[in-house]
């Protein structure tokens, strides 16, 4: 139920959406998004409503988001963890 | 167009970057040198981590709960009973897919439909609407599930109804659940991943006097493998750093003060009330009911509901033993449990974690039992 699914609005009538999901299309209320939603725009979809708007711009954000998690490694830090793992397993009894 | 969507959603399962974030994780887990316990309450977590196999790649230090993360689950078996006894007396009852097999008192709903009451299963309560539209019988919508689905009834409601339309609230509201599952006493937790979609409507600023109060750090995610992956990595930083705070890892969905909107006509329509979530607790404030202005579309005061039949034909045995409530909150695993695929399957459900897509047993039984080959080695 809680699988908020994101489609590709293709047209509107007052508060009901005919909205593509990966092939599949079904009608959408949106009585409840937050920002106004127009035939091109994708929206998050729970049980039957669109419940936000996103933007492409956003996608991109969560995912430089990610690489920026992943940035500041170099090969010694690795090192130093895996030996500092090492170490932490002996003093551990090996468990 | 739906190629575009289709590489979007993949990019958020981009292997390199999965491969990357999990050697993150498990640094960050071994050089904290202790065991780490963390809790999502999201069945749509627990899928993404079985269904990807991520327990697999986490360090065996690293334990990740599923917290009371699915509607389903937590409604409890007065409610189930209030449905079935409407159903039993003739009122026509639609509700999600998910909540016909669970288990009441005696009798879930898929029992009374088996007597001869008539239950429909719906994907949504505008469909309950239309229902109620095409026929002159008593519709009762039983409403499951949390805050994110409790804002598409109150819509439904505030859009207005047919004559012969009624709400049976079984919602609940997460937020006072995480305050319950951090106070207890044989909690290991030291830190939340709070579901995306909820926090959509509520925005992540609602989590921000959680963390205060218990001073442990909550790190929104989205539902994607990365995003769950990520969301794991920040919040063992934030326990490294001893940082107590809030953090938004999804912020192509959810923003600090969330849905207004939303959050708007949620509260014009319900009321938080106390009351009980199954297997867990009484959580004050966890249960969301229709205010007096809805007293007319509200099925608890437009029908006599006596449940009390149902009560003398109690089961003895199974669900005496059955551990959900613990495995809900976090203190014991399906695999702790002694009828887990054994007297309880997905065919024959003895707790409500076994019946819902979402619930714990019933993603770990798809899925292969026991997922966390941490443990197994």
């Amino acid at each position: 139920m809680c699988l908020g699914v994101p489609g590709r609005v293709i047209s509107i009538d007052g508060t009901d959406a005919l909205v593509d999901f990966f092939g599949v299309r079904r009608h959408v209320r949106l009585d409840i998004v937050d920002e106004p939603v127009g035939p091109g725009d994708y929206v998050l979809n729970h049980v039957g409503f669109a419940i936000r708007r996103i933007s492409e711009e956003d996608a991109q954000a969560t995912l430089a988001l990610f690489d920026s998690i992943l940035q500041g490694d170099d090969a010694l830090d690795l090192m130093r963890a895996d030996v500092e793992a090492e170490i932490a397993a002996t003093r551990g009894g090996g468990s | 167009v739906t190629e575009l969507l289709g590489v979007e959603a993949l990019r958020f399962r981009d292997v390199e970057r999965g491969k990357g974030l999990t050697t993150k994780l498990a640094q960050r887990v071994n050089a904290l040198n202790r065991k780490v316990s963390l809790m999502h309450v999201c069945g749509s977590h627990e899928q993404s981590i079985a269904r990807f196999g991520l327990r697999a790649s986490f360090p065996r230090a690293l334990d990740v709960i599923m917290g009371p993360g699915c509607p389903v689950c937590v409604t409890d078996v007065p409610e189930v009973d209030e449905g079935v006894s409407l159903a039993l007396a003739g009122v026509r009852i639609a509700t999600y897919g998910d909540m016909v097999r669970v288990p009441g008192t005696s009798k879930s709903l898929a029992d009374a439909r088996a007597e001869g009451a008539k239950v429909d299963v719906v994907y949504s309560v505008a469909q309950a609407v239309e229902l109620a539209r095409g026929t002159n019988e008593e519709v009762v919508f039983f409403a499951t599930g949390f805050e994110t689905t409790a804002v598409t009834t109150a819509a439904a409601i505030v859009a207005g109804v047919p004559k012969n339309f009624s709400v049976l609230s079984a919602h609940k509201y997460i937020p006072p659940v995480m305050e319950i599952v951090a106070e207890m006493p044989e909690t290991r937790v030291e830190g939340f991943l709070a579901a995306g979609h909820a926090a959509a409507i509520t925005g992540w600023g609602v989590f921000e006097p959680f963390v205060a109060r218990h001073g442990i750090p909550v790190v929104v995610a989205g539902f994607e493998p990365l995003d769950v992956l990520a969301g794991l990595v920040r919040l063992v930083e934030l326990i490294a750093e001893r940082r107590v705070a809030v953090e938004n890892l999804y912020p192509r969905c959810v923003t600090r003060d969330g849905n207004k909107p939303a959050q708007a006509m949620l509260a014009r329509v319900f009321r938080p009330m106390g009351g009980r979530w199954r297997g867990i607790a009484h959580v004050p404030n966890g249960n969301l009911r229709l205010r007096d202005e809805f007293a007319h579309v509200d099925a608890r005061r437009r029908f006599k509901i006596d449940a009390s039949r149902l009560w003398d034909f109690a089961p003895p045995g199974l669900a005496q033993h059955c551990r959900c409530g613990d495995i809900m909150a976090g203190i014991a695993s399906p695999a702790d449990c002694k009828l887990f695929g054994k007297e309880c399957s997905p065919e024959s459900p003895v707790g409500a974690c076994m019946v819902s897509s979402e619930g714990t047993c019933r993603i770990w039984k798809q899925y292969g039992g026991h997922p966390s080959l941490g443990d197994a080695v």
